[in-house]
């Protein structure tokens, strides 16, 4: 820590005499190009991680779910409209973005130690990294689907009457979010034992069922007496 | 001499023998050649293209069906027909989006049919609480419709027609 803040000192004195030797032209101008080429690498840099090509540059990308993509109708449909990894799994606003680029540091610690090199490795942590992508989703009432999809642009009397009844029902009264329902429409899914599906109603308001568990436990804890005094 | 003569008169057999089987073996390859080339293939192979490793042209896609009707059974016993599109559906070991519907628990949320209670019937004749394993994958049997025509003609008639 002492030697931390003799550094910092050590570079503040420096900082803050004024130059001797150069210019303020020199200083202010070659602050100013700086500044842009710095800007500018920045934004390139991000902008290239930010395609599809880099995303399957890595083979657990590219052997997994890039092939799993391939298969689906975000990748080639009859429009001929694709989503491209960035499309679904990065925030376009800024702000979000840089968040979830920080986020993603994770990712080069995963890569660097082979979390999912093989893959075996892939499918045991799968349903993990599905609920981080479900859990992102709700929790930003799936803003990537609705870059491009939106409530307001669907033509209800266009689609099957069962899914304008449920889009009518959740979607529009809000009541649900797009990977409520739609989970695994660009990937296969993880093991989905135990995971209720969008149109389930909430846990709280199923209850009604809730008067058999005194019962349950009271059998389980009849069997267990009788297991005890049994020799 | 007698013996000259046999010996030539043997070699002359030989000679026309020869001859004879050789026009009967051109003859004979022109006349399959000939069927093979000009008798038309009536049946199709039931392997599929005359020339699998060649190019084959793939008929459209016919549309499904969706239109949400229950269809009625043509025998008590005939798996119900999906009346509705089951495209990208995922049915794997992993997951069953079939069941996400028309499971007991879920239908109250979804307003499917449930899956009929022999689906819950193991082999043994034992009920268990979810679908039994025999009976998980349910496009074994179940199948959804599409607007294409037949292949073959059908002549089925109902057993209410036939029976009497």
């Amino acid at each position: 820590m002492k030697w931390l803040i003799s550094k910092f000192l050590w570079f503040w004195r420096i900082a803050s005499r004024p130059a001797t030797h150069i210019s303020l032209g020199v200083l202010a101008l070659g602050g100013f190009l700086g500044g842009v080429i710095f800007w500018g690498g920045f934004n390139t840099a991000l902008e290239v991680t930010n395609t599809e090509k880099f995303c399957t540059g890595c083979h657990e990308m590219r052997d997994n779910v890039y092939q799993e993509l391939q298969r689906t109708p975000h990748f080639a449909n009859r429009s001929g409209v694709r989503a491209t990894c960035p499309d679904c799994h990065v925030p376009h606003n800024w702000t979000d973005k840089i968040a979830r680029k920080m986020q993603a540091s994770k990712e080069v610690w995963g890569k660097i130690f082979g979390t999912i090199s093989t893959r075996e490795k892939f499918l045991d942590m799968r349903l993990e990294l599905a609920k981080h992508e479900w859990a992102r989703l709700k929790a930003n009432d799936s803003l990537e689907c609705r870059n491009c999809h939106s409530a307001i642009a669907m033509d209800f009397t266009k689609q099957a009457p069962r899914a304008a009844a449920i889009h009518a029902k959740f979607l529009v009264t809000g009541e649900r979010t797009c990977i409520d329902c739609h989970k695994g429409i660009a990937h296969e899914l993880p093991d989905m034992s135990g995971i209720e599906p969008g149109w389930s109603a909430p846990a709280e308001l199923r209850d009604r069922h809730s008067h058999h568990t005194p019962d349950a436990d009271r059998l389980s804890r009849y069997l267990a007496s009788v297991k005890e005094t049994q020799p | 001499m007698r013996g000259q003569d046999r010996f030539r008169l043997s070699a002359m057999k030989t000679v026309i023998a020869a001859i004879i089987a050789g026009a009967m073996v051109l003859v004979s390859g022109a006349i399959y050649a000939q069927s093979v080339q000009t008798t038309p293939r009536i049946v199709p192979r039931v392997t599929g293209a005359a020339q699998p490793m060649g190019d084959v042209p793939a008929p459209p896609f016919p549309r499904p069906v969706t239109d949400d009707k229950r269809v009625m059974r043509n025998y008590p016993e005939q798996p119900p027909v999906i009346p509705h599109s089951i495209e990208n559906y995922q049915l794997t070991l992993r997951a069953n989006r079939c069941l996400e519907c028309h499971r007991r628990e879920y239908t109250e949320g979804s307003g499917a049919p449930m899956i009929s209670i022999t689906h819950f019937m193991d082999r043994d004749g034992q009920m268990l609480a979810d679908v039994t394993p025999r009976r998980y994958f349910c496009t074994a049997c179940h199948v959804p419709q599409t607007d294409a025509r037949p292949l073959v003609p059908n002549t089925f008639t109902d057993m209410k027609a036939s029976g009497r």
